[in-house]
């Protein structure tokens, strides 16, 4: 019976780890046509913690960044809640980070609205935004 | 007359007032039976526009002790975040980076 079992857990524990394995590294990779979007500058981060649109809309662009800010917002209600804190303060505070996090190139809002192109220096963000 | 009231009806009524012409045409008459005077009309008349002519003087000098409002030159911001403190900011900081880091595919 354990040798049965001793040559069967090998294979039990490989199916049960790669679902686990795709799921984590699926949850870690961004969607192709996202990258594509953020490495062209049609997309950037905003200060408010949020993707917005940097040029011209489509319909495409809208529904993948639709896609994204209803996800990040369930991320930030569900952390918000356990910080005891606004949805719109969790937000605003990883805005911080995604901002300071944006790669060379990168586009991405300052306080004022206007879009900027990221560059190697620290990016124009909200006074409030920790170091 | 009767034929330039209903076909000129426009250049009579430029003429004069229509109820007026009929008063002196004898037409109008009072609840005595006797001819209305033009003139009793116009003194009837006088004290309620003498009423609304103060009425209109006493609101336009009113309105003139109002304060003016006049639209700003620049655009009017709306600074959406202006209750989020700083010291929540900094509380939440690190949690925040922590949700980046498993979150990366929406990030």
């Amino acid at each position: 019976m354990s040798r049965v079992f001793a040559s069967v857990s090998p294979f039990l524990a490989a199916a049960l780890l790669v679902p686990v394995m795709a799921g984590g590294a699926l949850a870690q990779v961004r969607d192709p046509a996202y990258a594509a979007a953020r490495a062209a500058g049609q997309v950037g981060e905003m200060p408010t913690g949020y993707l917005g649109i940097v040029g011209a809309s489509t319909p495409e662009l809208k529904r993948l960044v639709d896609d994204i800010n209803i996800k990040r917002k369930a991320v930030y209600a569900e952390r918000a809640q356990a910080q005891h804190a606004t949805v719109e303060e969790y937000a605003f505070t990883t805005g911080c980070k995604l901002v300071m996090q944006t790669q060379p190139g990168e586009k991405y809002q300052t306080p004022d609205g206007s879009w900027q192109v990221r560059g190697g220096g620290a990016p124009v963000r909200d006074s409030r935004c920790p170091a | 007359m009767k034929r330039n009231t209903l076909t000129r009806r426009p250049a009579v009524a430029k003429d004069s007032r229509m109820d007026q012409r009929e008063t002196f045409q004898g037409r109008a008459k009072g609840p005595d039976g006797r001819l209305w005077p033009a003139l009793q009309k116009v003194w009837r008349k006088r004290p309620v526009r003498l009423g609304v002519s103060v009425l209109s003087l006493g609101m336009v000098t009113a309105l003139s002790g109002c304060i003016t409002v006049s639209a700003p030159d620049k655009p009017i911001v709306i600074e959406l975040n202006i209750n989020i403190k700083q010291e929540v900011i900094y509380r939440l900081a690190a949690d925040a980076g922590k949700t980046i880091d498993s979150n990366k595919d929406i990030f």
